[in-house]
């Protein structure tokens, strides 16, 4: 990229930015940086954060990258980067036109990490944070091993999507950084007392450890551990697991990082709608010279194609914003027109109530995806965008169209979004069978657990429990509890009366 | 920055490394590879690569989309055709990973403890090229070093005190001048030429050529790897030899008897004509279920190996592939007169599992 190019965009990001605040969008200040493909392909590996810790999954994910870009499969234009300042990464081959979409774009977004409600907790020092896990990462693995750290590290991943998304409310002190000072490992047996060999026998005598320790399994039995089910299982690890120092901090730092992520996955269809709305805002009225408008077109109609059967979150967000910013300028909501059946009328309704503006700015400040699809999703929007629910045709393998329904499509929708999708699982007994084995339980909500999914991430939540584990959940019509006692895998129906 | 990934992106290939040296066996037994080599590399396919979670089954579940259509009408296969529909994000799913062919064949030397074949006496297979490293004092000009030519004169100058900054000139005077120059390098030229021997008589069924096919690209992958240049040949044979090219080879069934030593009369007489062992280094492979027509033809065998296929080949491979005709009469044929010989190497493969024992037997010699 010459000088001169350089400074056309510097000036550009400047003209752009003044746009941005007079159409009253609220930032932190965006860093902006250029990289190659390479670059940016990097950084998309790592999350966004090119200093996090080593891992090869990164390798991996890089790996793909580089290789669907060398075939012209996908191209990243930009990465925005949650944090205070705002980190964007552009690529230095788009064009100039291509630079103004994605610069008003990435201003979209980091209006909306700045005042989206579920991204208050969010640690806007990320980009620190994630630098200083890489430097404890690489810490550990010059103490410990790299490989062992890396089996750690495995372990962790496989278990990160097992989180309390509403835990984001909580203050961010609760969740954060549990290091711990001491190497204990809670107690799992009588306390004794040091004592020489020949000695034992006499200061911890096997009569009184027995009844300490009959009376310790008693209480134990009869309290509940935890008392109540436990959502966060990242969480309860970290504070109850028997786990070595630098294991519960490698454990705290993928949770960490796990929350910090959580609001984005939240927010998916917003996010991107919020920002398409946007760019297009600012470039059709704003920053767009006559000669660019094609290459507008062009990459504007790419970024909201949709694909035969395929749900574009960019396209959905997009016009949703502009469906509800249509309903409240023309007074097409509240109690008399929801509860209107008249559809010539609500058709033709007309109210000058002007206030569609104000009204997405309210939306994009305390909705997430959850609440968005489900408050602003009509009947009307669902017919007009052509939504359907698909499903697998098992004679011949091949997806089809299942059904227009209104209703079908949303409770889809809004299924697929629930938990951010992940099957909602809690930890409800920490100490089952009186034997330290860890007793989690699946809530079924009509769809089955992928069974060998299953049986390896029982593997890994095993080698941090280092305590068969359980998981109760639903193949069929049957109650199953799947079994890891560390070598064998076991599954055994559950009657009704257990389920319940 | 981009050392950071690099090192990830090493360390991911070590872990399909692993993947790839743990399953090894698997694949030679199943040949699950053969045939998807392409160029310099072989796409391997790997399950749970990726990082495992509890997650749903969405296979059946299906997802919400957008379009035209009426109920009923298809939008894409399921997932384990490679086109899922909506909801997978890129990455989640690396089927197949490419490995280079000289990769492949380092993990086979790990697994199977291979020797690296020991280069034949080097006065045998010599060749001499030269390459312009060197640099000399004296050499025609249209070979001068224009840049070490010109900083031995700046050097020159500066240290006699005749440099100007201001008027920055620098004329090279003889001594200065420096030229490039040619070194011989002395080095073994690798060829080598693969014979595959197959008996296609009625007896060697699909099964038994399948074993063939699979032990083939296991020695192709490590000879490929050891030498620079590797041509293959391939012989088939019933009671007649002819030379065919690789499809035929394993393609052709013949119902004729066997006559083994044909084969190894066309290959001693292609060796002696298109590939002296002065030029190459020779491997001869055969596989066959054993069955040799008559008495006689066998002791003619025994003959041409001893007097002009051993003493021409690196190594003689011979394969007794089981099947349910043979029987199998010729590998004993040939343990007892060759018991004492270096370059011979004979196993039987009773089953596809030992298809990996024989192939550690085969390039255990390291010749």
């Amino acid at each position: 990229m010459s000088t001169t190019e350089q400074l056309e965009l510097a000036s550009l990001i400047g003209e752009i930015e003044d746009y941005a605040r007079r159409y009253g969008l609220d930032f932190f200040p965006v860093v902006f940086e250029m990289l190659d493909y390479e670059g940016i392909n990097m950084v998309a590996s790592y999350g966004g954060f090119p200093t996090r810790y080593p891992h090869w999954r990164f390798g991996m994910q890089y790996e793909y990258m580089q290789k669907s870009y060398g075939y012209g499969l996908h191209k990243i234009y930009e990465m925005v980067i949650n944090n205070n300042p705002c980190y964007a990464y552009l690529l230095n081959s788009n064009q100039m036109v291509d630079q103004k979409l994605v610069i008003a774009h990435v201003y979209a977004h980091c209006d909306f990490f700045k005042n989206n409600a579920y991204f208050k907790n969010t640690n806007r020092r990320m980009m620190d944070e994630m630098a200083n896990h890489g430097n404890r990462v690489a810490d550990y693995m010059s103490t410990y091993g790299r490989d062992v750290v890396e089996d750690f590290i495995d372990v962790c991943s496989s278990l990160e999507n097992l989180i309390d998304p509403n835990a984001l409310f909580e203050p961010a002190e609760r969740r954060e950084d549990r290091r711990m000072t001491d190497d204990a490992v809670p107690l799992r047996d009588v306390a004794r007392l040091k004592s020489k060999s020949y000695m034992d026998p006499y200061i911890n005598p096997p009569e009184y450890l027995e009844r300490q320790r009959n009376a310790m399994n008693e209480a134990r039995a009869q309290q509940q551990f935890p008392a109540r089910p436990v959502k966060d299982v990242l969480g309860f690890l970290i504070e109850h697991g028997p786990l070595s120092n630098w294991k519960r901090d490698i454990l705290s730092m993928v949770r960490e990082e796990a929350y910090y992520f959580a609001p984005q996955a939240q927010t998916k269809i917003m996010n991107e709608g919020w920002a398409s709305y946007w760019h297009e805002k600012i470039m059709t009225q704003k920053a767009l010279r006559a000669s660019e408008l094609v290459d507008f077109a062009d990459h504007h109609s790419s970024t909201l194609a949709v694909h035969p059967g395929q749900l574009n979150p960019y396209k959905l967000g997009y016009e949703l914003f502009h469906d509800i910013e249509r309903r409240w300028n023309t007074g097409r909501f509240g109690k008399e027109y929801d509860e209107c059946d008249d559809i010539a009328r609500k058709a033709a309704w007309k109210r000058d109530t002007n206030e569609g503006r104000e009204k997405i700015f309210q939306v994009r400040a305390i909705y997430n995806d959850m609440t968005f699809i489900d408050e602003f999703l009509t009947e009307e929007f669902c017919r007009e965008h052509k939504l359907f629910t698909y499903s697998l045709n098992e004679r011949n393998g091949r997806y089809e169209i299942a059904d227009r329904d209104f209703r079908a499509v949303k409770e889809k929708l809004l299924f697929q979004l629930t938990n951010l999708g992940h099957p909602f699982i809690t930890v409800v007994d920490a100490n089952f069978e009186n034997r330290s084995e860890l007793y989690l339980k699946h809530r079924f909500d009509g769809v089955e657990l992928r069974s060998d999914y299953a049986k390896a991430t029982m593997e890994a939540l095993y080698s941090a429990w280092t305590r068969p584990v359980h998981v109760q959940t639903q193949v069929g019509d049957a109650t199953v509890v799947l079994t890891y006692d560390g070598t064998t895998h076991r599954e055994r129906a559950l009657s009704a009366a257990d389920a319940a | 920055m981009v050392q950071r990934i690099d090192r990830d992106l090493n360390r991911f290939r070590q872990v399909v490394r692993g993947i790839v040296k743990k399953e090894l066996r698997k694949f030679m037994v199943t040949g699950e590879l053969v045939g998807r080599q392409g160029r310099g590399y072989v796409s391997i396919p790997i399950r749970q690569i990726e990082i495992p979670t509890f997650r749903h089954e969405t296979r059946k579940f299906g997802g919400v989309g957008q379009g035209d259509g009426e109920p009923g009408t298809p939008i894409g296969r399921a997932e384990n055709d490679g086109h899922g529909p909506a909801g997978d994000a890129p990455g989640e799913h690396i089927a197949e990973v490419e490995v280079a062919i000289a990769e492949l064949a380092r993990i086979m030397a790990e697994e199977l403890e291979l020797p690296n074949i020991r280069p034949k006496s080097k006065d045998i297979i010599e060749a001499e090229h030269g390459r312009f490293t060197g640099i000399h004092k004296n050499g025609p000009e249209s070979l001068r070093h224009f840049r070490r030519t010109f900083r031995e004169a700046l050097k020159r100058q500066i240290a006699s005190g005749s440099y100007d900054v201001a008027n920055p000139v620098i004329i090279p005077i003889k001594e200065d001048k420096r030229y490039r120059a040619r070194r011989t390098v002395h080095a073994p030229e690798t060829n080598a030429v693969i014979f595959y021997l197959m008996d296609v008589s009625g007896s060697m069924g699909d099964e038994q050529k399948d074993v063939v096919r699979n032990e083939s690209f296991w020695i192709n992958t490590w000879l490929r790897h050891q030498y620079k240049g590797v041509v293959t040949r391939f012989i088939v044979h019933d009671a007649e030899a002819r030379e065919v090219d690789e499809h035929t080879f394993f393609h052709t069934r013949e119902s004729g008897g066997t006559r083994i030593s044909s084969a190894y009369q066309l290959a001693a007489d292609l060796i002696e004509s298109e590939c002296p062992p002065s030029e190459f280094n020779v491997y001869v492979f055969h596989f066959s279920d054993g069955d040799n027509w008559g008495g006689g033809d066998t002791q003619v065998c025994l003959k041409i190996m001893s007097e002009r296929l051993l003493p021409a080949a690196n190594l003689f491979c011979y394969g007794q592939v089981a099947s349910p005709y043979g029987s199998g009469a010729f590998i004993n044929d040939l343990s007892g007169a060759f018991k004492a010989s270096e370059n011979v190497v004979l196993a039987e493969i009773n089953s596809r599992e030992e298809i990996y024992d024989s192939i550690k037997k085969f390039l255990g010699k390291g010749r």
